[in-house]
């Protein structure tokens, strides 16, 4: 195949990728978008098989190993539950970030291959790029595996934190561009895995003194990393497709991760630089003094919802958690049957990734038009009769809005006091995660429903 | 003079962040955690590397150092592509419209 039609139909495949993301704009035309992505990358491969031209025992071996990593693919993506949905994608994330590494240590082996030049005498150009994508490639694996154990529970999500912490990232960091530099002049391999090495650790680095709420940050960030290493791979390669679909990719994750901040009303750096509510926290859990709040049981709570006209649902992580929400679907249900007015009310930073709830609420068949965001909903509380919180904390917290010492003081909240009154479903009185006391818990209309949250929901259904 | 095809790459690689860049914010926040699972598996495209790698060995060897690396990334850039558009898939097809019915 000539290089200039595999060229274009790299280009195509390019802007069938364009196309899969603009799908996302309405679930109506989202699972089109799907099937661009898949057709794209059907086109890639197939066009790299033909213009590699080799069809011989390695053509074979190839299909094997597409057909391995394919099944276990396959496999995890049909039998991984929606509440795993975080942890899913940072390992997924770990894999693009290995991948980008291996290639980019084939191409530095054997670079007659790719047309780079030969073993010691690598094109300039190319060994630069080749560098950049290995080492974020090792920086995308090893922070996202850090980000997987932290999500899964394997490593505490609490952020571990040292001193001189700063001081050794920043050393690291820069020892990897003098590392790249005298890798380029003296072309020795030398060099080249220890710059591997060293990307490595970083990666773990970044990631450890981060807490498991920053989570969302992390993933969007690590998305991007990858986004980032397949476009220094696709720069190497002079590949249209990988360059194309890497600035994609590198901005989709960085706007989310903008997102995710502001969600927080926190800098980036803020979030990256890590140990959140570590001193501040002291401080605030000293004035803390005994208030009084008000607890019921499922009876008290069915009878308020049965009696109001509008609902507002705000769930968070521990909804997650606790795996509450086809109960919660069943609650709601029954509201509905009485005439109640229903709808969720979504955070952008609930949950551990950005569109965490959306997902698990479409699992448990919740139409997505009765699920809004912060900005549409949030004047609705001032005429909803009940506010019902399920496992979100921080994101209700009216201090955000009033105490200017406050470490959330200026986060976009959800106006959840403002209802008639608000069932705050929970385990205990213990702060969320930010280590501050939430108001809503001592407001006047206040109901706290101490239970596991899916036991709750069916028993204020039976109730009902 | 003539232009280095680099800056040619270079530029579709800056106009591909611009067209990200619009293209993500129209992404509705309902769809975001898809969107981070589609954005994995095109990033998999990484995979055309790992082709070129695997199957670069001349004569009748089919296993060597860079080759082994390739046929190492085959695989996992595989498992990111399969899972990633059929997760994708089974999320999508979950996000259904209130019925008219009631």
């Amino acid at each position: 195949m000539s290089a200039n039609l595999s060229a274009i139909l790299y280009l195509i495949s390019g802007v069938l990728f364009i196309l899969a993301l603009r799908g996302l704009s309405s679930p109506e035309t989202s699972r089109q978008g799907n099937l661009f992505g898949i057709i794209g990358m059907v086109i890639a491969i197939s066009v790299t098989f033909l213009s590699v031209g080799n069809f011989t025992t390695g053509f074979i071996y190839v299909l094997i190993f597409l057909a391995i990593g394919g099944g276990i693919g396959a496999l995890i993506a049909y039998r991984i539950p929606m509440t795993a949905m975080p942890e899913l994608v940072a390992g997924f994330h770990s894999l693009v970030g290995l991948a980008a590494v291996f290639v980019a240590i084939s191409a530095f082996v054997n670079p007659q291959a790719f047309n780079l030049g030969t073993p010691g005498n690598i094109k300039l150009a190319s060994l630069i790029e080749m560098s950049i994508g290995a080492a974020v490639g090792a920086i995308t694996f090893s922070g996202s595996v850090i980000a997987f154990l932290k999500l899964q529970g394997i490593m505490s999500g609490a952020p571990i934190t040292f001193k001189g912490q700063h001081l050794i990232n920043a050393i690291i960091l820069i020892s990897i561009i003098v590392l790249t530099f005298y890798l380029c002049s003296t072309q020795s391999s030398k060099l080249f895995w220890i710059l591997i090495t060293v990307s490595f650790l970083i990666g773990f680095l970044i990631i450890i003194p981060i807490g498991g709420a920053d989570m969302p940050v992390v993933i969007s960030m690590l998305n991007s990393y990858s986004g980032w290493a397949a476009a220094g791979i696709g720069f190497t390669l002079e590949n249209t497709a990988l360059i194309i679909t890497g600035a994609l990719v590198g901005s989709s994750g960085a706007i989310l991760s903008y997102i995710m901040c502001k969600g927080m009303n926190r800098s980036f750096f803020n979030v990256i630089l890590g140990g959140f509510g570590g001193t501040e926290q002291s401080s605030v859990s000293k004035n803390k003094e005994q208030r009084p709040v008000k607890s019921g049981n499922a009876d008290d709570a069915a009878f308020l919802m049965k009696n109001a006209s509008s609902v507002i649902i705000v769930p968070g992580y521990g909804m997650a958690v606790a795996q509450a929400q086809h109960a919660l679907r069943e609650m709601v249900d029954t509201l509905k049957k009485n005439d109640i007015k229903v709808s969720y009310a979504i955070h952008p930073v609930a949950g551990r990734m950005p569109g965490h709830m959306n997902v698990l609420l479409a699992e448990a068949n919740v139409p997505y038009d009765e699920v809004f965001e912060l900005e549409e909903i949030n004047n609705d509380f001032a005429n909803a009769d009940v506010a019902f919180v399920i496992g979100a904390n921080d994101v209700t917290n009216p201090v955000a809005k009033t105490d200017p010492q406050s470490p959330i003081y200026g986060m976009p909240v959800l106006d959840v006091e403002k209802c008639k009154s608000v069932l705050f479903v929970k385990r205990s009185l213990s702060p969320g995660y930010a280590g501050i006391d939430n108001d809503l818990f001592y407001k006047e209309n206040t109901l706290m429903l101490f239970a596991d949250a899916k036991k709750m929901t069916e028993d204020i259904t039976k109730n009902l | 003079m003539e232009i280095d095809p680099f800056i040619f790459r270079l530029s579709i690689f800056i106009l591909s962040i611009f067209i990200g860049y619009y293209v993500v914010w129209s992404v509705t926040p309902s769809l975001h955690t898809p969107l981070m699972s589609v954005t994995n598996a095109i990033s998999s495209v990484i995979i055309v590397g790992a082709i070129i790698a695997a199957l670069s060995s001349n004569g009748d060897l089919v296993f060597s150092t860079s080759t082994i690396y390739g046929f190492l990334a085959i695989i996992l850039a595989a498992i990111n592509i399969f899972g990633g558009f059929l997760v994708t898939q089974r999320m999508l097809a979950m996000y259904k419209k209130k019925k008219k019915d009631k």
